[in-house]
């Protein structure tokens, strides 16, 4: 076994554009598989623990964006390892603290399949809490996007709104988008990978710096 | 459970599901009549399916003798 396949079966981490790692777990909504979301995005996603601060004001914050998230046909599914008991008292907990109901599921990952699958706990950070990870996985089940931010940063969740914004399309255009794109902003047309489509794509009537990098507007 | 507590009784959205269970229903269907999300018609679909009240063949599903009884127990 190499170096890195070591790395990989110890930290089982996920890889993008490969199969997310099916599961069936325990949550809020009652026994969920991840081929129940079949069809939908899903945003899966972990936190470190029940009644923390910054988690909490995660979670209202994805409730905020919880309608544009279904908008966009796209569910949210959060994880700790926590029981299910504590999430219910949590989610009873903010609602009654702050006015805001949870609208999603959570995962109650006691013993941890979720999270090691998916590569959610980063020893180096804390043995016994999933770091606040966030991965994205597409109607047909393929892990698309994942983002990985430390216990001491609450997540941005108009990057993860731009993120499936970005990927949806991406999917529907076959385009690419640059740096800070937004909805409406042009985006970029996969580069040639011959001569006579790069000297055709002069012409094309496309926003060009050079042959490799062009925009349009959708 | 969700839908289906241990007594057998069923959660307000068990008894919708339960209820927008027609012979020969896919998920989908269900899922158009009730308005749930179809991640949750998936999973209580499946646990109707557990507890007997529905039966299922082929990804469609329909209400069993003990269902339709249920469904009309408004419990």
């Amino acid at each position: 076994m190499t170096i890195i396949e070591e790395q990989d079966a110890r930290v089982g981490l996920p890889r993008l554009n490969e199969p997310a790692p099916a599961f069936e777990a325990v949550t809020t909504a009652g026994v969920l598989k991840l081929a129940d979301f079949e069809g939908s995005w899903l945003i899966l996603f972990s936190h470190p623990a029940d009644f923390t601060p910054v988690c909490t004001t995660e979670f209202m914050a994805f409730a905020e964006i919880y309608p544009e998230l279904q908008k966009r046909g796209t569910e949210l599914l959060g994880l700790s390892i926590d029981s299910v008991y504590s999430h219910i008292a949590w989610l009873r907990n903010i609602e009654e603290k702050t006015g805001t109901k949870i609208p999603f599921p959570v995962i109650a990952d006691l013993d941890r399949k979720v999270a090691t699958a998916f590569g959610m706990v980063m020893p180096g950070e804390s043995k016994t809490e999933t770091s606040r990870c966030v991965f994205v996985i597409d109607p047909k089940g393929i892990l698309r996007a994942m983002i990985y931010y430390p216990l001491t940063t609450g997540r941005n969740m108009d990057e993860i709104l731009r993120l499936v914004d970005a990927l949806q399309t991406a999917d529907a255009n076959a385009v690419a988008t640059p740096a800070n794109w937004r909805p409406g902003d042009k985006v970029i047309v996969p580069a040639p990978n011959t001569t006579e489509l790069a000297e055709e794509r002069v012409d094309a009537g496309l926003e060009c710096v050079d042959w490799y990098l062009c925009k349009k507007s959708l | 459970m969700a839908c289906v507590a241990p007594d057998g009784s069923l959660s307000t959205s068990g008894r919708l599901l339960l209820e927008a269970v027609r012979p020969d229903s896919g998920a989908e269907d269900v899922a158009a009549i009730t308005g749930m999300p179809l991640y949750r018609v998936r999973s209580s679909l499946r646990e109707l399916t557990e507890a007997g009240f529905v039966s299922e063949q082929d990804g469609r599903y329909s209400q069993t003798e003990l269902g339709v009884a249920k469904a009309k127990s408004g419990r």
